[in-house]
């Protein structure tokens, strides 16, 4: 396990009567990918602002390489970001845009150039020196963007989503070559996005937050499996959540049936949410099968099928390669691998 | 709707209406008499009396210093208002952008009137600030700023936040940020800025007449002066030359902005 | 360092040369000199009531109405017309229309002195066609003339702003909904006109009725406005508090005519509003 490069130590920030993040503890390792997810207003680009030196938290402590860092200017920090709008200097070419960095530290111009040259080649970019930013499309300038902001060997790239202006086939392009050049160059990446599917993609970790607060760290199998609450549940991926009644370890009750689950430990005949991906609910015969019900509308998506189906109280999202038309009944399986508990949230 | 004849004839009227004075002033100054209407002959000999009058040259003298010092000072403490502006919280910017238009919208006889009682008041009690020179320059450099600020401003408005935050980023001190990224990006607004109080200053009378001392005058002041004691042939010659004068520089800086445009246009 | 202290100097500047002066024009204006000192005083606002320089006060009113008038019927017609298919596109009648402007003021109205005199120019040519020859110079007409020339552009440029950036596809729909040409121009054209006449309205008034160049140049020595009082209170007279007052007096009249124009102006731009 690498060590951590960059601590949050109970970080608070607000504006004015705002609260934009409370009590943010995380800690970043070395080399990984780490992904901030989250809807609009959750705290994410805060977060990174703090890390790059833009904002002062109010409470808390920042750290680098283990030193508290909470007031060091951004020109102090061995950190770069990539701006979610690029940022580059429309008054200077590509290469001079690249060199900025470089020539603020007085190296000198051979050097300069050959590493210009370097980068340019790593972003795809070669014998765009002397080009007007102006001329350039979207995604061409994100990547003089990275370039620019890589060439200065940081040890840690922020990214404020950086692929939100770049149309869809653009951007799974990119989400590609950025984890490449990350496991490349081995540095730490911090990218923060709203759009769960690019985090699931490309990071070691994912930090989900929401209102200002962390909801969940973890890989993305686990964050996508075993969502430890409603919002994390309903944030990554679609789901089925129905309210059930955990009769005692290993057995659930939920739509007039007891299914043998594998979580444990959340006590007897307790009020829980159970949450069950779609693409986990098996399509069977009318008759066999836990669950009955009636199929409401089917949707080609390509993939998949998605399908609603009317049970008794609950309309289960079903996605399935295989399909049954609207208006026939069918039987739902669910296996016990599938079925995953939440404890209920006191909000609700 | 109307046409095109009568649109043309009116048009012609009226550039007759506007240029017809202005010619004959200049036809005038060619003339070898002091009458503005019988015609004596071609002569340049007014045109060597006002080169050679020491009071037109003094007044030149002192337009042009004038105008370029109180350009290049308006210009300083005006942009750095505008940055500071740029930066206050909406109460404080609309407080300070009501104050920075009431120069603007005041008339000049006031601004003139009010700035000669500050200073007689001030050189009367305190000794400092004779009216002169000096204080006629402390005047234009007053009209002028929020030309400048109102020239400025809306170039660090539309200046994208994030640039300044990059340069920083890229391990700029805020120093060096702000003249390589932020100055290139808002210095039109500052040329601009300037090329308008040095413009404004050239031109004023008002406010000069007010605020000057003995001895010192501008062009404008000085032509009042003139004026007032009837007419001068080498006042005609002095107008031909000043028309002459804007003319060229007018084509210029016409000629200089759609070679930009075309510049523009090609990338 | 917050950057909104880079504006620290202005501030000084302005509070010193700006409020400062006004400040004292308000001070003068409401006191009167004594043995004692300074005190308290209507009367220079008192004085400005008499008949006399209420009959000034009046005049300059009534001279700038009229001027802004006839620039607003001469300019309108021109700014119409230099949107006008047959005259925008070269800019050069843009330019031409422009260039006086940049010629100064003072020499600007100078022109029309050796025009307007007994012997001057016009009446010379009067007297050859064997008319007789006109009082022109030092009258009211001199005057309105005086500032028609000087003030024609400031009417056209607004008006020629907003109509240059007038939808044409809005005159076509009026015509599509049939509309004739007087119509269009008073239900459409005109109205969408407004703020830039408004604007022509405010840059020509103003300075019109706060002139004393063109009153004293092309009125004469006894002809006074408003701004020849002020000047002659100020200078000739040495009566600081009346001239603050009547100083006074025309801040009030500006601002009561900007309020005025402030209801009809939609188009709220910068105070700058020419460029």
């Amino acid at each position: 396990m690498s060590e951590s490069i960059v601590e949050l130590k109970n970080i608070s920030k607000a504006y004015g009567s705002n609260t934009v993040l409370e009590n943010i503890n995380l800690s970043i390792r070395k080399n990984e990918f780490l992904t901030l997810l989250g809807p609009s207003g959750c705290g994410k680009t805060t977060t990174l602002r703090i890390i790059g030196g833009f904002e002062t938290p109010d409470e808390g402590n920042l750290l680098f390489e283990g030193k508290k860092i909470n007031t060091l200017p951004p020109y102090k920090r061995k950190v770069n970001t990539v701006f979610q709008k690029y940022a580059l200097f429309p008054h200077l070419t590509v290469a001079q845009n690249i060199a900025f960095g470089l020539k603020i530290k007085k190296v000198n111009q051979s050097t300069i150039d050959e590493k210009v040259k370097a980068m340019l080649q790593l972003v795809n970019l070669a014998g765009y020196e002397d080009r007007d930013i102006t001329s350039l499309s979207g995604g061409q300038q994100q990547r003089v963007a990275i370039a620019r902001a890589l060439v200065n060997e940081p040890e840690v790239l922020l990214l404020d989503e950086p692929l939100g202006a770049l149309d869809s086939k653009l951007r799974k392009g990119m989400q590609i070559e950025l984890k490449n050049m990350q496991q490349r160059l081995g540095i730490t990446f911090i990218f923060v996005t709203h759009d769960q599917e690019e985090a699931l993609t490309m990071s070691d970790t994912v930090v989900v937050m929401n209102e200002g607060i962390i909801q969940q760290v973890g890989t993305p199998t686990d964050i996508y499996n075993e969502p430890i609450n409603r919002f994390v549940a309903t944030f990554i991926g679609e789901s089925n959540i129905v309210d059930a009644t955990m009769i005692k370890d290993y057995l659930v009750h939920f739509a007039d049936y007891d299914f043998n689950c594998v979580d444990f430990g959340f006590g007897e005949n307790q009020p829980v949410d159970v949450v069950i991906r779609p693409e986990d609910i098996k399509l069977v015969p009318e008759g066999e099968g836990m669950i009955q019900g009636e199929v409401k509308s089917v949707v080609f998506k390509g993939v998949h099928y998605e399908m609603q189906i009317q049970a008794k109280d609950h309309v289960w999202l079903v996605h399935s390669t295989l399909m049954e038309p609207a208006g026939s009944r069918v039987g739902l399986q669910i296996l016990p691998n599938d079925i995953h508990i939440m404890a209920k949230e006191v909000d609700g | 709707m109307v046409s095109r004849f009568f649109q043309r004839a009116y048009l012609f009227l009226i550039f007759l209406f506007l240029y017809a004075p202005i010619g004959i002033l200049i036809i005038f100054s060619f003339n070898n008499s002091k009458s503005r209407v019988n015609w004596s002959g071609f002569t340049l000999r007014w045109y060597k009396e006002m080169i050679q009058d020491p009071q037109i040259l003094s007044a030149l003298y002192y337009t042009l210093v004038i105008a370029v010092l109180a350009a290049i000072f308006a210009t300083l403490i005006g942009t750095f208002a505008a940055m500071g502006i740029h930066n206050m919280r909406r109460w404080q910017r609309t407080i300070v952008m009501n104050l920075t238009n009431l120069p603007v919208l005041n008339p000049d006889i006031v601004t003139g009137i009010s700035l000669m009682i500050l200073f007689v008041f001030l050189s009367s009690r305190f000794r400092v600030l004779n009216p002169g020179f000096l204080t006629m320059l402390l005047a234009h450099i007053t009209f002028n700023i929020p030309y400048v600020i109102l020239s400025v401003l809306p170039k660090f408005k539309q200046l994208d936040k994030n640039l300044y935050e990059a340069a920083l980023d890229l391990g700029a001190t805020p120093w060096y940020a702000f003249f390589k990224v932020i100055l290139p990006e808002i210095s039109p607004g500052i040329v601009t800025g300037g090329l308008l109080a040095f413009t404004l200053s050239l031109d004023d009378f008002v406010i000069s007449f007010f605020t000057t001392g003995t001895g010192v005058s501008n062009l404008s002041i000085l032509i009042y002066s003139m004026a007032r004691r009837g007419v001068n042939p080498k006042l005609n010659a002095l107008s031909a030359l000043l028309f002459v004068t804007t003319l060229a520089l007018l084509l210029i800086v016409n000629a200089r902005s759609s070679k930009d445009r075309t510049r523009k246009g090609k990338i | 360092m917050n950057k909104r202290w880079f504006a620290t100097p202005y501030l000084i500047w302005m509070v010193i040369f700006t409020i400062v002066p006004l400040f004292l024009i308000i001070f003068y204006a409401f006191t009167v000199k004594t043995d004692a000192g300074f005190v308290f005083s209507l009367e220079p606002f008192i004085r400005s009531l008499e008949p006399t320089y209420l009959k000034v006060i009046g005049r300059s009113v009534l001279l700038a109405l009229i001027s802004t008038i006839i620039c607003l019927i001469l300019g309108y017609p021109i700014a119409m017309i230099l949107t006008s298919k047959a005259f925008s596109q070269k800019s050069i009648y843009l330019m031409l229309f422009v260039i006086p402007m940049w010629m100064n003021f003072l020499l600007r109205t100078y022109a029309w002195l050796t025009l307007l005199e007994k012997n001057g120019f016009i009446n010379v040519f009067l007297r050859k066609i064997g008319l007789n020859p006109l009082n022109l110079l030092y009258t009211n007409q001199a005057v309105v003339l005086g500032m028609v020339y000087n003030f024609l552009p400031f009417m056209v440029l607004p008006i020629y702003s907003v109509l240059k950036k007038l939808d044409f596809s809005l005159i076509e729909s009026a015509q599509d909904l049939g509309a004739n040409s007087v119509e269009v121009f008073t239900k459409v054209i005109f109205p969408l006109s407004i703020p830039g006449v408004v604007s022509g309205i405010t840059m020509v008034f103003m300075p019109a009725v706060t002139t004393f160049v063109i009153s004293r140049l092309l009125g004469g020595g006894h002809f006074f406005l408003i701004g020849n009082l002020i000047e002659d209170q100020f200078l000739t007279a040495g009566n600081w508090h009346f001239g603050s007052a009547l100083s006074v007096v025309l801040m009030l009249l500006i601002i009561i005519s900007m309020l005025i124009t402030s209801k009809y102006d939609t188009d709220k731009e910068g105070s700058v509003g020419l460029w």
